[in-house]
């Protein structure tokens, strides 16, 4: 399986998914070897990890910068770099140096495809396509890409990078098997890539529960009622529809705190937006938060808002509901397949989104229906049944039943 | 002999608008949503008459036409009844035509098909007088036989009801009130001394109502010559089947498609083949039968679902705040005297706005997702709750308006509707 990240080291929920899948995987007898670009701290009993950067002859190794985010945009990734924008960059929407780590992370699929044992090849979006599609040369196996997001999510449509479409669609269209996340993305894997329907299976993420602990509330809590955005500060996800919901909201009940927690690159421009607005006293950005520190930010909300524009999945309302706080998601994100005891909106429609947040504010029952009847729903589901999807396609490839 | 005792439930709300939190203050229309969607009462109205009850109804006819030992007992809700006279009066004249024909009885229940019994029981009486005023008014009947909104039942009830000067009552032919013992005789409701209770035969009716279609059942296709046969197994252990269902059956919830008006054009005269077997209406059934026991109800009970219980409509946190908060209003809704106000009020007091609540989805939910107009049971509460806020806000002005006249409100001695003088005296005596 090539990956790009893994818990503790992700920036998104492709490494969240990948990790409840290979645990899952491996539950239910399947052996992974799990493929990342460079060495990593990671540490988990259930894959075998290959780290790309060892795995090379002496002279070709290399030690990358460690800023290499699957989501970046050039503008989050070279304010990383530099803190301040350099000379004009000639792909717009990614740094240069994110297409020198795919380059090179694809050089070495051969030479692993050389070292190991397998039956299938498995790989997560398209940072690792390259580095799966020489594998799938050199082995003559199976391929499975599985699409967590693709460009046009990220981009929102417009300015969607050539490099990348065609490194999505090369590795879909050479593989033997399409796993999209969701119905949502399926249709936009046929419609803007033209891959036959027939070859994408749907396989939704999922969540486990006990990777969760519920804990203490926090203080803040006590003189004011908490909304929530957890995400990354990206047009995908809709931060700026989330401001203007919240000023709708603080015309209909001021005693509410709104929690930024994620960064990106409209950072600047949503912290601007929300001074604008003259609301700047309502608004807390807390940036970017890991594990514990993210389930407390769940905890002390009252409500957490995706107003995702493109969500092809997002997990982030399965962590929500399981830390006990109530959703509302934009009905443009995958995950609202999956989930019924939540609110929905249109991303557009910041009118319904500020009716459904202040009703949840303002009447108790229906925070608690919410609560409770979201965490039971979470509670039932499991990585084990997508693991089991995904292993029946392996089987059906496998007996020839493609 | 067994008798055949047909009751079809005829009732639509006035289901609420998307009502938004900016709508309130600014908007008082709750009931008149104009999409294409199942939120638009006017098209759903429409929908329905045209799917079952005008199919439905001119069967019904040609069958009492045909067959003079036919007969059958409905009860509309004075909601429903409001709406055809208002959008669909065509549909009102068949159901009149039916009546005409004299073997055709009406239940009494509360108008607004409310849950009022279990909050108010001056409310409810309000609400029974103005549903037997209409019933008077459109069909020249004056009921003599109650059910209770959703079949919702217990000792109090009945004993209310006795009160209220009726003699007999419907109720759901619960296994666990009646052990061993069968639905298909009269019952003495416990602490009654006249009343009867009729109970729903659930098994042959739930055959009709929810398995007619349904290809899994072993039954399956159910025929007339087949029922026929059932009903008729139980001559020698039962004095009348009370096939008591949702008239939507035909048509709305089973398809004409599946073949259930002609199952219907054919069952009264495969049961009538059998001289064993007759047709009698509530009333009748009533006069001819005298009870074999008592039939003791301590808890609420209803006809929803596998619990019989009320937890289709105050099963969670929501439908408890939403119908606490109904309630809790009305001392104030009723001082304005404001007819709209209170009728408003009232309309919010149909047990449909409760059950679209519900989130029991999961167990046997797929019927109140099939129902439920509203995207989820969420987003039906928001909308009531904000309709609810409104509708305060404009009592308040009202009273306000109102300040140097305030009478304390008293539903035994206030004069709301006219014709509920001689019947309040019936029931304070």
């Amino acid at each position: 399986m090539f990956g790009w990240e893994f818990p503790p080291f992700y920036s998104g929920g492709l490494g969240t998914a990948c990790y409840g899948l290979t645990r899952s995987l491996n539950k239910q007898h399947v052996a992974v070897s799990f493929v990342l670009p460079r060495r990593l701290n990671v540490d988990a009993d259930f894959v075998k990890f290959v780290f790309g950067d060892e795995e090379l002859s002496p002279s070709t190794r290399y030690v990358v910068n460690s800023l290499i985010q699957p989501y970046s945009t050039s503008e989050s990734y070279e304010n990383s770099l530099h803190y301040e924008k350099g000379t004009p960059n000639p792909n717009p929407a990614y740094g240069n140096n994110l297409f020198e780590e795919v380059e090179r992370y694809g050089a070495i699929g051969e030479k692993i495809a050389h070292m190991e044992t397998f039956d299938i090849i498995h790989a997560h979006d398209w940072l690792t396509f390259k580095a799966a599609l020489a594998a799938k040369k050199v082995s003559g196996k199976y391929l499975v890409v599985h699409m967590h997001a693709t460009e046009f999510d990220r981009t929102g449509g417009s300015n969607v990078n050539q490099y990348v479409y065609d490194i999505e669609r090369k590795g879909m269209e050479a593989a033997d098997k399409v796993i999209a996340v969701s119905n949502y993305t399926k249709q936009k894997i046929v419609d803007h890539y033209g891959i036959p329907a027939e070859k994408v299976e749907v396989v939704h993420n999922s969540v486990d529960f006990e990777d969760y602990v519920v804990e203490q509330i926090h203080d803040l809590k006590k003189t004011n009622k908490i909304v929530l955005f957890l995400g990354r500060l990206t047009l995908q996800k809709g931060p700026d529809y989330f401001v203007y919901t919240a000023q709708k909201v603080l015309e209909h009940y001021p005693k509410v705190m709104f929690v930024v927690v994620g960064s990106g690159d409209m950072e600047r421009m949503i912290i601007r937006k929300v001074a604008e607005l003259g609301i700047a006293d309502k608004f807390i950005f807390a940036g970017f938060l890991r594990g514990k520190d993210v389930a407390k930010a769940y905890q002390m909300a009252d409500l957490y808002v995706l107003p995702s524009v493109s969500e092809p999945f997002g997990i982030t309302p399965l962590e929500s509901l399981m830390n006990g706080t109530p959703v509302l998601m934009s009905n443009q994100s995958g995950v609202s397949e999956v989930v019924t005891h939540c609110l929905k909106s249109d991303f557009w429609d910041t009118d319904d989104m500020a009716n459904k947040i202040v009703s949840v504010l303002k009447y108790d029952a229906l925070q608690r229906c919410l609560k409770e009847n979201g965490r039971r729903e979470v509670q039932k589901m499991s990585w084990d049944t997508p693991a089991a999807r995904v292993i029946d396609i392996y089987e059906d490839l496998l007996n020839g039943q493609h | 002999m067994v008798s055949i005792c047909f009751y079809f439930q005829v009732h639509q709300p006035f289901r609420i608008r998307k009502y938004s939190i900016f709508d309130i203050g600014n908007r008082s229309d709750y009931f008149s949503d104009q999409s294409q969607t199942s939120l638009n009462n006017v098209h759903v109205l429409n929908k329905v008459a045209q799917k079952c009850y005008l199919p439905a109804n001119a069967v019904l006819l040609e069958l009492l036409n045909t067959y003079p030992e036919f007969k059958i007992s409905f009860s509309f809700s004075g909601v429903l009844l409001e709406q055809l006279e208002k959008y669909a009066p065509e549909v009102l004249a068949s159901f009149q035509a039916l009546v005409n024909t004299g073997r055709v009885e009406i239940l009494d229940e509360t108008y607004y098909h409310s849950l009022s019994f279990l909050y108010s029981k001056g409310e409810f009486r309000e609400q029974v007088l103005q549903h037997r005023a209409i019933i008077q008014r459109l069909f020249g009947q004056t009921p003599k036989v109650f059910r209770n909104t959703e079949l919702i039942y217990s000792n109090a009830v009945a004993q209310e009801i006795e009160a209220l000067g009726y003699k007999g009552i419907i109720a759901e032919g619960a296994d666990f009130i009646l052990g061993w013992r069968s639905p298909n005789f009269l019952y003495r409701p416990a602490q009654a001394k006249k009343l009867k209770v009729l109970l729903k035969n659930y098994r042959l009716s739930d055959d009709i109502a929810f398995r007619f279609s349904e290809r899994s059942w072993k039954e399956w296709p159910l025929t007339a010559p087949k029922y026929a046969q059932w009903v008729h197994a139980v001559n020698g252990n039962g004095n009348v089947i009370n096939l008591f269902m949702d008239y939507e059956t035909f048509g709305e919830h089973q398809w004409s498609e599946t073949g259930i008006f002609d199952f219907l054009r054919h069952l009264p005269g495969e049961i009538l083949k059998n001289p064993d077997n007759n047709f009698k209406t509530p009333s009748e059934v009533i006069d001819s039968y005298e009870p074999l026991g008592e039939f003791n109800a301590p808890n609420y009970i209803s006809w929803a679902d596998v619990e019989r219980d009320l937890s289709a409509w105050l099963g969670n946190d929501m439908q408890h705040a939403a119908i606490n908060r109904v309630y809790a209003l009305g001392h104030k809704v009723l001082q304005t005297k404001n007819a709209a106000l209170i009728d408003a009020w009232r309309k919010l007091q149909t047990s449909d706005h409760f059950y679209y609540m519900c989130t029991k989805w999961f167990s046997d939910g797929d019927v109140h997702k099939y129902f439920n107009p509203y995207n989820s049971p969420y987003d039906a509460f928001i909308s009531f709750m904000n309709v609810l806020h409104d509708l305060e806000m404009r009592a308040d002005t009202l009273s306000r308006e109102n300040e140097h006249e305030i009478i304390p409100y008293n539903p035994l001695k206030e004069n709301i509707y006219k014709s509920g003088d001689v019947f309040r005296d019936e029931v304070t005596s």
